[in-house]
């Protein structure tokens, strides 16, 4: 055994047939504790699956890296978009970093749907958590990977050049915006899961809602070339106030922090409300 | 009869429907504390759905349902504490380890970090997986996967475990493996045990105790025993029948309750509650 015991079992001669702990329930947290517990085993589950099979991380890498590359170094040399000074490819970067943490955690909803056919999902609502926590656990669980994710891009764009800040308060604030908007995206994705309830039917849904919702933002662009109708859809569009915050956070732009957190989070807690209510319906 | 805390659990009129299919269907159910008992049925019996409601997974939507006392319908997170639940499917996370399978079951009942990791090694070493607790749960046989997911349900210690066809598509040996641990976990901890099958020969083995169910009730309760001696009184046969065939005389023609079958079930019924 790896871990060694707390407490070791009295007769430790026979201790492959000790099962007093077995006898024991454990004792209920206390109610303020328990969300926070929920959050961090679902996180740590998530890295551990990480730590057993990276594949995920690295093919993940291959699109923004090719984002950056491809698409950011042409649209440098093209000059075509009004980006206040700044060279496209460090514009482009806090929009990359927030479109991949949303296209993980727009898979949330699939990955809940699959944990539910498979079993998973019944047997953790027969556990004492609040579907609340749950939800609020997987949202935060997205977010880490997501995280994991961020960190490759700005590493990808600092080996571009482009000038990011090393500030770790502000690197600190670029965490929190990247978890908030997974957070609000993988919830997204649950709500949707729990009303269409089925992988094919979810699969659509995706593909029909990322696209519209990254080109729908200010991650490529900024607001002022967008006719009128589409800079109505970026205001409401939350990866709009993330990637807001992200630009201002890594490269100094002006940017309005205080709404794009506020929004993220009240956004993020929409999400987490109208995905827990429908958990229920993923059960049945 | 409601309420009793004395019982594990207790099903009254317990009622739920899909649309207009009435899957269950008026259930009345006692689960003693400490017996295994078996809830057998064909499939569409209506099983997995009383399991379900039992679980908090479903709603109460008509009658009642008492787990040690507890309501189902209203207080779920107590329910929910004295359960151990393993569903129908092989529901391991398979990018996971053994271990790490276990261990999340632990932080979720929130055992103590002091203790968390000696509670799940005695789990997993109660149900023979202490050697292959660190291997990705990707890499077990079925009948691994079902132990395993027994010692996540034990983990917490509870007081019911609840068993939806706990070998089904397993092999023989992977069965017998299987309900010998369950078994000598009943032993070891004295917990009750709810397990539903369709499996006549399992059921007549390792049940105290066995509920016929077809169309959405218990047809006919009784120790395997009481069932056969039941069933041989009625047809007058020298041999003593099986469960199974105990079974096709409850599930086999299409009985409704008017029929005449159902009035045997009920004397049935009456044998199991005097000899019981």
């Amino acid at each position: 055994m790896s871990e060694a015991p707390a407490a070791p079992p009295a007769a430790s001669a026979d201790r492959d047939h000790d099962l007093g702990l077995l006898l024991r329930p454990p004792g209920a947290r206390p109610g303020w504790r328990l969300l926070p517990a929920r959050i961090a085993a679902l996180c740590a589950v998530e890295l551990q699956k990480l730590s057993h099979d990276r594949t995920e991380l690295y093919t993940r890498a291959v699109q923004p890296a090719l984002w950056l590359l491809i698409f950011g170094q042409t649209f440098t040399r093209i000059k075509a978009i009004p980006t206040g000074g700044t060279p496209y490819v460090d514009y482009l970067a806090p929009g990359i970093i927030a479109q991949s943490a949303m296209f993980i955690a727009i898979f949330y909803g699939i990955q809940i749907i699959w944990e539910r056919d498979a079993g998973v999902l019944n047997k953790l609502l027969v556990t004492p958590t609040p579907r609340s926590a749950l939800i609020t656990g997987k949202a935060f669980a997205s977010g880490v990977k997501a995280l994991i994710q961020a960190v490759v891009v700005i590493v990808i764009a600092a080996v571009l050049g482009v000038a990011l800040t090393w500030n770790p308060l502000r690197l600190l604030g670029v965490a929190a915006a990247v978890v908030l908007g997974s957070a609000f995206f993988s919830c997204l994705s649950m709500t949707i899961a729990g009303i269409v309830l089925s992988r094919d039917r979810l699969m659509g849904f995706g593909q029909a809602i990322t696209m519209p919702l990254f080109f729908g933002s200010n991650a490529l662009y900024p607001l002022s070339v967008m006719p009128g109708w589409l800079q109505a859809v970026s205001k409401v569009n939350p990866l709009s106030y993330q990637v807001d915050a992200l630009r201002g956070l890594l490269l100094g732009t002006p940017a309005q922090l205080a709404t794009d957190f506020a929004v993220l989070a009240v956004a993020a807690a929409l999400g987490i409300a109208a995905a827990s209510s429908l958990l229920g319906r993923l059960a049945r | 009869m409601t309420g009793d805390a004395a019982d594990a659990l207790t099903c009254t009129g317990l009622a739920y429907a899909f649309g207009a299919t009435n899957a269950v269907d008026g259930l009345d159910l006692t689960v003693r504390q400490g017996e295994v008992f078996g809830l057998l049925g064909p499939n569409g019996a209506g099983k997995t759905t009383a399991i379900r409601c039992v679980t908090t997974l479903l709603p109460v939507p008509a009658g009642m349902v008492r787990v040690f006392g507890h309501d189902a319908a209203r207080d779920q997170m107590a329910v929910r504490r004295l359960l151990g639940y393993v569903p129908q499917q092989l529901s391991a996370d398979a990018a996971l380890t053994g271990r790490q399978n276990v261990a999340l079951f632990a932080r979720v009942f929130d055992v103590p970090r002091r203790e968390r990791a000696e509670r799940v090694r005695q789990a997993l070493a109660a149900v023979g997986l202490a050697d292959a607790a660190d291997r990705l749960a990707g890499t077990y046989s079925g009948g691994m996967v079902r132990r395993l997911e027994l010692a996540q349900a034990l983990v917490s210690a509870p007081r019911l475990l609840i068993l939806d066809e706990p070998t089904i598509g397993l092999d023989p040996i992977a069965r017998t493996g299987v309900w010998e641990h369950i078994n000598a976990v009943r032993a070891a901890t004295g917990m009750t045990v709810l397990v539903t099958t369709h499996y006549m020969d399992e059921a007549d083995q390792y049940c105290d105790r066995v509920g016929l169910m077809h169309r959405g009730r218990v047809r006919a309760l009784g120790t395997p025993a009481e069932l056969r001696q039941g069933l041989r009184e009625r047809l007058g046969a020298d041999a003593l029948p099986t469960l199974e065939d105990v079974f096709r005389a409850v599930a086999g023609s299409g009985l409704d309750e008017k029929s005449g079958e159902f009035r045997d079930v009920r004397s049935t019924r009456r044998t199991a509650r005097r000899v019981g």
